[in-house]
């Protein structure tokens, strides 16, 4: 019996042969061109970025990697909300996209650690301890450490299903202290951080029942 | 002329000064909206001929004074200052303009005065900004009387001999070089001599973190960062940090302005 494609199974239809590997070599592009452009940088042997960037080149780069990082994740914790609602099957995007917000996250704290901050680590110390929003990044960070080393099948097998999606809930804490984290960073209550945090906000109310479960 | 011939004064650091471009293209004017690109973009809608500057409070001849009276009574010269804003970025500026002590002194500062407080224009149609109610517009700051007299600050009205760009708060703005870049009010139109210290926009929106006096002091952290280094805008991707000097380096000619007073609790 057929019957007409609904608009979900279309795009589940277009999707299927995708490469996951696709997702990780385009997600990584921006990245690996901010990276290759600060070590050429570092060496002296090229200037990629000119005046592109301003005339504070290393907080323009480390604004726009935390931005990455913050899109990256809320793309990530958007497929369980699609497949949910939508009946869209990305699931086998999520570990790429996780994992390119991960890889995005280290840069962005990189970048603070050896561009902003240059490893003063009197102040790196004082700036993790004493100030919230970096606080509370940080925190953030640490809590994808464990999700980042467990995305793989054999982790997944290794914990068993039920463990392994327990720790991953974990994400949601991550991705909402990444939110507050970027409100926190300006002087003022800015449009754009809020845009991002109510982002969040309504992933985490969508998702909220499950979460509790 | 509004930039004024360029005397060399002791006032003056011998740092090399900031690009053009730099001091221009990356500016605070929260008026014009919050991105470090915004102000360049926005602030060319802004008209600042004619212009005035309305003197009142306890002086001896309140009133409104155009831009163009003040200008013809003031002495410019150049002053290339350290600028440090309260975010841990600095650069050095060339700029020109006046004593501010000669502007109040024009208007003749009454006995009873102990602050000055400065108002920014109020202009909507023309800052987009101000229709985000993020700040109680207008901008406005506040110096004790001592600080406003200091001959290190000035109004300025130029930039490397050039009228001062809107951007940075043509036609004319305070600078006071020890404190933190916001203390140093843009567009001026608003001068008041007040018995009393006065409301400031910063310390209103959050007394915590933006003291009335906001010196550069590198032993006093902002709430949310350090202030002990600074980055100095136009080294590039890989400049180095330098550490901020007590009162950006002025401490010679003002420390004594703050003698016996906690810095930590006035900060």
């Amino acid at each position: 019996m057929s019957h007409a494609l609904t608009p979900a199974e279309r795009i589940n239809m277009v999707l299927r042969p995708v490469p996951t590997s696709l997702v990780y070599i385009v997600g990584a592009l921006p990245g690996l061109y901010i990276v290759a452009g600060v070590l050429l940088a570092l060496t002296g042997t090229y200037d990629v970025f000119g005046t592109s960037l301003g005339p504070d080149p290393a907080r323009t780069i480390e604004h726009w990697l935390g931005e990455l990082a913050l899109q990256f994740f809320i793309a990530t914790m958007t497929i369980s909300v699609l497949r949910d609602y939508f009946r869209l099957k990305l699931i086998k995007f999520r570990r790429p996209l996780g994992l390119l917000t991960f890889f995005y996250v280290v840069l962005h704290l990189g970048v603070w650690l050896g561009l902003d901050i240059q490893l003063r680590w009197g102040e790196v110390w004082s700036d993790i301890l004493k100030r919230p929003y970096i606080t509370i990044g940080m925190l953030g960070f640490l809590m994808m450490i464990p999700l980042a080393l467990t995305s793989s099948n054999f982790m997944i097998r290794r914990l068993g299903p039920i463990s392994w999606q327990r720790l991953h809930k974990l994400a949601y804490l991550a991705i909402l202290l990444g939110g507050i984290h970027y409100v926190m960073v300006q002087k003022v209550w800015e449009a754009e951080s809020l845009i991002y945090l109510a982002a969040i906000l309504v992933l985490l109310a969508l998702r909220g029942r499950r979460l509790l479960r | 002329g509004i930039a004024g011939p360029s005397l060399a004064s002791q006032y003056s650091t011998n740092e090399d000064p900031n690009a053009w471009e730099e001091i221009t293209q990356y500016n605070n004017f929260y008026e014009f909206g919050t991105d470090k690109s915004d102000p360049a973009e926005y602030a060319g809608a802004l008209t600042t001929d004619p212009w005035e500057v309305e003197i009142d409070g306890l002086v001896e001849k309140p009133g409104k004074y155009s831009f163009k009276d003040i200008m013809a009574a003031m002495t410019v010269e150049e002053r290339i200052y350290r600028f440090r804003c309260v975010e841990a970025w600095s650069m050095v500026i060339p700029w020109n303009g006046f004593e501010l002590a000669d502007l109040l002194n024009m208007a003749g500062v009454q006995d009873g005065a102990k602050y000055v407080s400065f108002e920014t224009l109020l202009r909507p149609e023309e800052m987009w900004g101000q229709k985000r109610r993020f700040i109680p517009w207008p901008y406005r700051e506040g110096l004790r009387l001592d600080e406003a007299m200091h001959p290190l600050t000035i109004m300025a009205t130029g930039i490397y001999g050039k009228p001062i760009p809107n951007q940075n708060g043509a036609p004319l703005r305070l600078v006071v070089p020890w404190k933190y870049g916001f203390k140093s009010i843009k567009s001026v139109v608003k001068i008041t001599l007040t018995e009393n210290e006065p409301e400031t926009s910063w310390n209103t929106i959050n007394a915590s973190e933006y003291g009335f006096y906001s010196n550069v002091n590198p032993q006093v952290d902002h709430p949310r960062w350090s202030q002990a280094s600074e980055r100095r805008v136009g080294g590039g991707l890989l400049a180095k940090r330098i550490p901020t000097p007590m009162f950006n380096g002025y401490e010679d000619q003002v420390a004594g302005l703050y003698a016996g007073m906690d810095l930590a609790k006035n900060f």
